[in-house]
């Protein structure tokens, strides 16, 4: 529910976003050099992370109870295939979420 | 240039963001209407965070109820590529003078592979007014998508899959534009393991601090087996 609680979490995003993006200017603004581990960590880390929010998004599925995960397996498939297929990312996207809403809502109920 | 070329001309570059971000606001507006935040909470989100994937991710954190401490560190890990970004700009926006702060502030995703890849050099006021367009294109689409979830009370079951979708979107576009696969495998494995240990609630921070632990060692690993080999 939307409380203060909610605006400090919106806040806190804000402004750490916000450093994120003005710290190399602030750090690296001069002539210093980017150390060879942070130009590691930034060429991997988005690899790894993609990764984590796809878990992170599918965290509350139920494998043993009913329907055991198979909309959600199924309407990932289908974004994989599509997006190898044809590259798009919108095409990809909203073809998955009307497949997803479709399954759960006329088949797996 | 006069001011009107410009405009006419960072509007037809940003048409491909547009698009993209009046569907993904869209979708960003209704998930969050639908989670009971209205169209001034869309509102204010995507004027000050700004970041596409963060806002999506605060959905749940914010309706989870989470921690100061867990907002702080998933938007550290789920935006530190602007880091990298910034890096990659400091020469471009050295001279913006009077438009920095605001190029700096709006540099996204979205904006940062338009201004990066433009094949002549630009002036400071038409990097402004495209980066100006796009802030203004995710603005008007989660409004969009908020006011339209609460004049319908329209939010199909299901439709926060949205999220789900784009980034496994991304995750696909970026396996097949690399062929280092390590990175991507180690974040899936993490994130799995911590899921299972820790339950759905809590394995976040354990997932993102085991993720940069692990590809630390990978580092130290792949360096020895380089000098090695060499």
């Amino acid at each position: 529910m939307p409380d203060i609680r909610s605006a400090v979490l919106i806040a806190v995003a804000a402004v750490i976003t916000a450093i994120l993006r003005f710290l190399p200017f602030f750090i690296f603004g001069g002539k210093r050099k980017t150390p060879e581990f942070i130009t590691y960590l930034g060429k991997v880390l988005p690899f790894a992370i993609m990764a984590m929010l796809v878990v992170f998004c599918l965290k509350n599925v139920s494998i043993t109870a009913f329907p055991h995960g198979i909309p959600e397996l199924i309407s990932v498939a289908a974004v994989a295939l599509l997006h190898i297929w044809k590259r798009n990312t919108l095409l990809s996207i909203i073809g998955g979420t009307v497949l997803y809403i479709l399954l759960i809502n006329f088949i797996f109920i | 240039m006069t001011l009107k070329q410009e405009i006419k001309k960072a509007l037809r570059a940003t048409f491909p963001v547009f698009s993209g971000y009046i569907v993904l606001g869209f979708g960003f507006g209704i998930v969050l209407h639908s989670k009971g935040f209205g169209i001034l909470w869309a509102l204010c989100m995507s004027l000050f965070i700004y970041a596409g994937s963060m806002q999506y991710v605060a959905i749940d954190l914010l309706s989870g109820g989470a921690s100061v401490i867990t907002m702080a560190l998933t938007t550290v890990l789920v935006n530190a590529r602007h880091l990298f970004y910034g890096i990659s700009m400091i020469d471009k926006y050295k001279s913006a003078g009077k438009f920095k702060p605001y190029l700096i502030f709006a540099l996204t995703d979205e904006t940062y592979s338009l201004v990066c890849t433009e094949e002549e050099e630009n002036s400071h006021r038409y990097h402004f007014l495209v980066s100006l367009f796009n802030h203004i294109y995710w603005v008007g689409g989660t409004v969009l998508g908020a006011a339209v979830g609460s004049a319908f009370d329209f939010a199909p079951k299901g439709i926060d899959f949205a999220l789900t979708a784009l980034f496994v979107t991304v995750f696909v576009e970026q396996w097949l534009s690399s062929k280092d696969h390590a990175a991507a495998i180690i974040g899936a494995l993490c994130s799995v393991i911590c899921l299972i240990i820790f339950g759905a609630d809590s394995f976040l921070i354990p997932a993102m601090l085991t993720i940069t632990l692990s590809l630390t060692v990978l580092r130290v690993i792949r360096r020895k087996g380089g000098k090695k080999n060499a």
